[in-house]
């Protein structure tokens, strides 16, 4: 620029200014930002639904004595928070792989996004899997959505000390619900993201980010990807932990 | 759509200040250590009696801020974005802090009506 620019011209050129990027990101990859906003509302309506409804309960399900159990093993009882363990430590581990992608994309180094990509397709998988086997088995003990143990005895052992048995029906009919919706609406996520995973990673493939010069689309859905992680991360403390 | 779109957050960061591969495995790790935390509480010091359920679950809740903000921070990248996003996103979130403070106000008035 040189010093006979005039003054409009040099309002021009502020970032705010229009025909600029001032947020300095990519039309799609701003969106996928404002998209998981959105999503971020929705998981924390749910939850703090779930949060509402348990505080206002005199007794709640035990997260210790609900899952206590390893599926695909001989363990039935006295293991919690070993399954739920295994699978925070795969979406975890999935995560990772996922930026590794993405870092690697910035290399424009295909075969290293390829293989990173695969890793994290085969963790959402496997996560996927592992969520299979929870629910199978909680489905197993009676619970369902609107259905728990009808047997008394068996519900009974789901709670810590003697609560009286409406407040234990009701609070197991809570619990049902929203744990099963709540994870299944994360589920639904993680599926979803590895559906689009092995979208991208068939352009990958096919070699349509490496004619375009660029892996920003690796970004966009590691943006995705890295938000059902952190979606996990709440549900992992407010369904096993608290 | 142009490919000239698409190459504009790509190439050289202006501040230089990026994930790299040995960046990226250091946050697993707290990750992980977190978890590894969580895990000790729960198992370990929460049955054993050394530490109550009043204590531990704010504790619980703290750490797992701590894990949003690693993930959020670094492994989406909002950390090094400009500071306009940041606050574009960060700031809606308060909505969500009013609901969380409205609900749970008012679970403590359904309580009287069970």
């Amino acid at each position: 620029m040189s010093a006979t620019v005039s003054q409009i011209d040099e309002l021009k050129s502020t970032p705010w200014s229009g025909g600029q990027s001032p947020f300095k990101v990519e039309y799609g990859k701003m969106m996928m930002w404002f998209f998981l906003l959105s999503d971020a509302f929705t998981f924390s309506s749910l939850l703090i639904a779930y949060g509402a409804l348990r505080f206002s309960a005199s007794t709640w399900p035990a997260a210790d004595k609900v899952f206590q159990s390893v599926p695909l093993t001989s363990i039935e009882h006295g293991a919690p928070l070993v399954f739920v363990g295994i699978m925070t430590f795969i979406l975890i581990m999935s995560s990772v792989t996922m930026v590794l992608a993405v870092e690697a994309g910035h290399r424009n180094a295909k075969k290293e996004v390829l293989g990173w990509m695969v890793a994290t397709i085969i963790g959402g998988f496997m996560f996927l899997g592992c969520q299979a086997l929870e629910w199978t088995h909680l489905h197993h003990e009676g619970f369902w959505w609107s259905s728990i143990p009808t047997n008394l005895e068996t519900l009974k052992e789901f709670f810590n000390g003697e609560p009286a048995v409406a407040a234990q029906q009701v609070t197991a009919h809570q619990f049902a619900n929203l744990f099963f919706t709540i994870t299944g609406f994360h589920g639904f996520h993680v599926f979803s993201g590895v559906i689009i995973n092995i979208i991208i990673t068939i352009n990958v493939l096919v070699g349509t980010y490496e004619k375009r010069g660029s892996y920003l689309m690796i970004e966009k859905v590691g943006l995705y990807w890295h938000f059902v992680d952190l979606v996990w991360v709440f549900v992992f403390t407010f369904f096993y932990l608290v | 759509m142009s490919s000239e779109h698409t190459e504009l957050h790509h190439g050289d960061h202006d501040h230089g200040d990026t994930m790299t591969r040995g960046r990226i495995w250091k946050i697993f790790f707290i990750l992980l250590a977190i978890t590894c935390i969580e895990f000790f509480i729960a198992l370990y010091m929460v049955p054993k009696g050394h530490m109550g359920l009043n204590i531990a679950n704010p504790i619980y809740i703290i750490l797992t801020l701590l894990k949003a903000f690693y993930i959020v921070a670094y492994f989406m990248h909002l950390k090094f974005e400009k500071a306009g996003l940041v606050y574009s996103i960060l700031v809606p979130i308060l909505f969500i802090i009013g609901l969380i403070l409205v609900l749970t106000n008012e679970s403590h008035h359904w309580i009287t009506l069970r």
